[in-house]
């Protein structure tokens, strides 16, 4: 009687009978990199439109870069919003990058088995995924540079300004490299977004529609991106002799 | 007029520490509907006893002769070599233990995975085998059916660029297996239940949606379908 009483404390107390709830961070670690890719991903579409508006004219282009300082609202410009902002997409895309650390092969062994793996599969997603992976990486030492112009200089962002960066400043070899990375890493990592999440009824009808738009987007706002950044070339050129003249449009000037 | 077929295949027998892996050539006169299982059995009879590769059903039923077919993971029973180029390069699946040449042990790799995910049914109390069973909606009863079509014969395995870097990770066929077990109403286990078993990286997080498994399954299984299910039921459970 006495040794029955014994055990039943016993079991009621030995912490091994009580197996360790198993930790929700890997589940919060995958949402968090899916949501920040997601944010990433789709600010950088509408931050390549922000830029491609100098295709419509420098008034217009003038217009969308003080409306993101405040200046419609607050009647006059308040360029640490931006840095705000731009703090803001650093924070977000250092937390992409170290979560997205996780997926990068870390090993030799590892490295030569996705190669080996990648080179007798001829698949594309497979291969895509490395697209991913080194673009991801070269963006580790390429983003900041524009991210910390961003943060330091907000207010040099405008038509005359943007130009002499670009093309006084040198930044041009830099962006160019930087279109490409983003609008690959950006295109595949939404699609990939919507194969990860989203659980299709016919998925493969649906992933070939879904492959062919993932194209149509990366190569539309390639060319886009192209045609801005020759925008602003050609207006860097023109500008040279007078860099460091902001801009301020014709209707201001003459505004009493 | 019939091709003339030039097999490269791979040789090794892991159990002779002299023996040295190699592929071996074989040269053989392709005849209509040919498939590749077809074609190995002749060159075992014709040519080389020796040659070792796995096959029950050969009908793409039992899963036991997956290889890799040009590169690519694939039943050799369900190849046509009308389908190939005339140069048919067969290699055993990567992942698996090698027992040689072309046969490699996918049911110890499937026990293991099987064991670790618990991948049967829990049932609340001992099935009363002289009872009813209770009744299932044909409905159901036809999805849990698709997804028990799976014959691991390890392709998705084969096929995935995590599971050739990681070898821990349980690959669409394990996550397949608790896609099925969390259809069945038999089965008393609850998603923090399943949560313990594949949620963490060498679970459905770590599936980085290379679509391999997808796109190379010889039973097509909708396994994006039930990844992304699976992952959003498992991600739920890290909501709170």
């Amino acid at each position: 009687m006495f040794a029955e009483v014994d055990v039943v404390n016993l079991s009621a107390l030995t912490p091994a009978a009580v197996p360790p709830r198993p930790s929700l961070w890997p589940a919060r670690m995958d949402i968090l990199q899916s949501a920040t890719g997601l944010f990433l991903g789709l600010f950088m579409w509408l931050h390549m439109f922000f830029v491609a508006s100098i295709l419509l004219g420098h008034d217009a282009f003038w217009t969308v870069a003080r409306f993101f300082e405040g200046y419609f609202f607050f009647g006059r410009s308040l360029p640490w919003l931006v840095s705000l902002f731009v703090a803001a997409i650093a924070a977000m895309l250092i937390v992409h990058a170290w979560l997205a650390l996780r997926k990068f092969p870390a090993q030799w062994k590892q490295h030569a088995a996705f190669w080996r793996h990648m080179g007798r599969l001829r698949h594309g997603d497979t291969t895509l995924w490395l697209v991913q992976v080194l673009t991801g990486f070269a963006m580790f030492f390429l983003a900041p540079v524009h991210l910390y112009l961003m943060l330091a200089h907000p207010e040099l962002i405008g038509p005359y300004e943007s130009a002499d960066r670009v093309w006084s400043g040198r930044m041009w070899p830099l962006y160019l490299i930087l279109l490409f990375l983003v609008e690959l890493h950006a295109g595949v990592g939404l699609y990939r977004l919507a194969v990860k999440w989203v659980a299709f009824g016919d998925p493969r009808r649906s992933l070939r529609i879904l492959g062919r738009l993932k194209w149509a987007f990366t190569v539309f706002f390639l060319v886009l991106g192209l045609l801005s950044l020759a925008a602003y070339v050609k207006l860097g050129i023109e500008h040279a002799d007078r860099v460091g003249e902001p801009y301020i449009p014709a209707w201001i000037k003459t505004a009493p | 007029m019939s091709r003339s077929l030039n097999f490269a295949i791979f040789r090794h027998n892991p159990r002779d520490p002299a023996d040295v892996p190699r592929t071996q050539e074989y040269r053989l006169d392709e005849t209509p509907g040919m498939t590749l299982f077809i074609a190995l059995t002749r060159i075992r009879e014709e040519q080389d006893p020796s040659l070792n590769f796995d096959f029950v059903c050969r009908a793409g039923v039992c899963g036991s002769c997956a290889m890799l077919i040009n590169g690519r993971p694939g039943l050799a029973c369900r190849t046509l070599t009308a389908s190939l180029p005339p140069d048919i390069s067969l290699f055993p699946l990567p992942g698996f233990e090698l027992i040689g040449d072309l046969s490699v042990n996918t049911g110890k790799w499937m026990r293991a995975m099987s064991e670790r995910l618990r991948a049967w049914l829990h049932f609340e109390a001992e099935p009363e085998v002289d009872a009813l069973e209770a009744r299932m909606e044909p409905e159901l009863a036809e999805q849990v059916y698709e997804l028990d079509r799976c014959t691991e014969c390890g392709c998705c395995v084969a096929g995935c660029g995590t599971a050739q870097m990681r070898a821990d990770f349980v690959g669409a066929v394990g996550m397949n297996k608790i896609a099925r077990f969390r259809l069945d109403p038999r089965d008393v286990r609850s998603d923090a239940d399943f949560y313990e078993v594949v949620g963490d990286d060498s679970g459905v997080f770590g599936c980085m949606s290379l679509l391999g498994c997808h796109d190379l399954c010889p039973k097509r299984l909708p396994l994006q379908t039930q990844i992304a299910y699976l992952r959003r039921s498992m991600a739920r459970q890290g909501l709170w």
